[in-house]
């Protein structure tokens, strides 16, 4: 008995961890969440400083990146679960895969200054900042896309091939549709991960002293989180108001993204018991 | 027809490879920049110097206070996560009931989802204000609040996959436990934990790789001094926190201090990726033992 209390001790403390860091993250900078925060710009003055241009430097980069990581991604897994089998080409892409997903961020970073910023010669862009985030998240999309794919139980497959249809009619016409909600709930887990990136961006050359929203592919650009970033290094107060401030909108669209992945898993997992 | 499906799973494929291709990037990135790092600084300096101080007048690239600092938070990261990760796998494994499973385990997802720069933040503007009521001497940036809270960070990480595998354990090694009167206790850190022995260790591996990868919360809350020191109160830099440093300035390509950052996320991925593979190697022999 005395045990499990000691056992418990583990998940208090991740609790209370919890508890603390959102108590601290609210109580600093609620005061300090506004309309004008929201649609304001960088300033050096704290009390007129807003995240506008960051927030709409996230969207960018993560729609860039969407259209890059998730048809590739998908593709990917829809190979490698379909038709790869136990070829020695899709155990080494597996193995392969494995071992990228857990390569720090920031390598991440460096291969994507090295070869979109230098190489490609696309500069400090929002395309350069997006393809980055596109590789960092592409593991995630092939393993959550393929596990996905593995719940589509075999008699699906084999139903649609007895009433003649192709192997690619198969997978477009019954497996994708089928494994859609698991697809998606992944995607949007592995998108939300990416706009909760800072390193790698910091390491491409996102800077954060930029003051208007991008409006093209090749703009400079700053995200969210690195606009927290430069303000909780700032020694004033006021800036790190501002960090909680930003903070607290940055996590209400990460929440917002993983209550839409949870609902649409639930909904699916329903489906699949009934 | 036929045609036309050869070519989809043709391109399918060149899909998959892509992902091939980003660790070959990433490999000839890293190394084509390193090698030409190494034509100007010796290896040995490198390697085994005790200055690293490659922004000064009369640059000095020894990367021992960069792999030093590194460690160091790791090592405190490690001492957090590993008895507090393994005790909440015990529970979530051992104990818990399905309600209790229910609300504990999207709080520990939460946990892992949140970004690393939220947690810098809490390390520098909570944790360590609160750890210098207790310590005196703790300086304004540290190595034990960044590690306390990268360790509230890989928790998660720890427990899920220690959970994992214990939950591989079959039940008749348990039964078998009760039977000759053990308690539940003696069960779970006699049988299960060493049962499950090398699958908790691969989880352990795993989260010291992602601990020494971690930037934002050292970059934020740890400090910019490279030093070789064991002591936790001070400033120390590590090396993911040298790479964001050089990058938030405008260095030029080509430059050999451009080339440091290569050179150090060279030392980076080459200790991640083998800790990676130990743990991988781990995860395949405990999955054998139980088929």
């Amino acid at each position: 008995m005395a045990f499990q209390v000691v056992a418990m001790l583990g998940l208090l403390f991740a609790l209370v961890s919890l508890g603390a860091l959102i108590y601290d993250i609210l109580s600093d900078g609620a005061d300090r969440l506004s309309w004008d925060f929201i649609r304001g710009f960088p300033s050096r003055r704290a009390e007129q400083a807003g995240i506008w241009h960051a927030l709409t430097g996230t969207i960018y980069v993560i729609l860039v990146t969407a259209a890059l990581a998730v048809p590739v991604g998908v593709a990917a897994a829809v190979y490698l679960e379909e038709y790869g089998g136990r070829s020695l080409v899709a155990r080494l892409v597996e193995i392969n895969i494995t071992n990228l997903a857990a390569v720090p961020s920031i390598i991440y970073g460096l291969l994507g200054l090295g070869l979109f910023v230098r190489g490609m010669g696309l500069g400090r862009s929002v395309l350069a900042g997006g393809a980055t985030l596109a590789l960092l998240v592409l593991p995630v999309v092939i393993l959550s896309t393929r596990e996905a794919l593995r719940a589509v139980p075999g008699s699906i497959r084999e139903g649609s091939y007895a009433l003649g249809a192709t192997k690619l009619q198969t997978i477009w016409h019954q497996v994708l549709p089928m494994a859609m909600p698991g697809i998606l709930t992944g995607l949007i887990l592995a998108l939300s991960r990416a706009i909760g990136e800072t390193a790698p961006l910091i390491t491409i050359g996102a800077v954060a002293f930029v003051t208007f929203a991008p409006d093209s592919l090749s703009a400079p650009f700053t995200v969210l989180p690195i606009q927290i970033y430069n303000w909780v290094s700032r020694p004033q107060p006021a800036f790190h108001a501002n960090a909680a401030a930003g903070i607290i909108v940055l996590l209400i669209l990460l929440l917002t993204m993983n209550a839409a992945a949870i609902w649409l898993r639930d909904r699916y997992q329903k489906k699949g018991a009934a | 027809m036929k045609r036309f499906e050869f070519l989809i799973e043709k391109g399918l494929l060149a899909c998959a490879l892509l992902s091939v291709a980003t660790t070959v990037g990433i490999i000839v990135i890293l190394a084509a920049e390193t090698f030409a790092f190494l034509s100007e600084v010796p290896i040995a300096e490198f390697l085994f110097g005790t200055e690293w101080t490659p922004l000064f007048a009369m640059p000095r690239f020894g990367i021992l206070p960069l792999v030093a600092g590194t460690t160091l938070v790791s090592l405190i990261a490690m001492i957090v996560a590993l008895p507090l990760g393994l005790l909440s796998a015990i529970y979530l494994s051992e104990y818990a009931d399905l309600r209790v499973r229910r609300v504990v385990k999207p709080v520990l997802e939460i946990l892992a989802g949140v970004p690393t720069v939220v947690y810098g933040y809490f390390a520098l503007l909570f944790v360590t204000p609160l750890l210098q009521q207790v310590i005196p001497g703790l300086a304004g940036q540290n190595a034990l609040s960044p590690g306390i809270v990268m360790g509230i960070m890989i928790l998660p990480l720890v427990s899920s996959l220690s959970e994992d595998a214990m939950r591989g354990v079959p039940r008749g090694l348990r039964e078998g436990s009760y039977a000759l009167g053990a308690t539940r206790m003696q069960t779970s850190l006699r049988v299960v934990v060493p049962a499950a022995f090398s699958g908790i260790t691969a989880a352990f591996i795993l989260a010291m790789s992602r601990a020494v990868g971690e930037t934002m919360i050292v970059a934020i809350a740890a400090g910019l001094q490279p030093r070789l020191t064991w002591n936790p109160t001070q400033q120390v830099e590590t090396m993911t926190t040298y790479i964001v440093q050089v990058s938030q300035g405008d260095t030029p390509q080509g430059t050999l201090e451009y080339r440091t950052i290569f050179a150090v996320g060279m030392l980076l991925f080459l200790g991640t990726f083998g800790l990676n593979l130990v743990s991988a190697w781990l995860r395949e022999r405990y999955r054998e033992e139980y088929q």
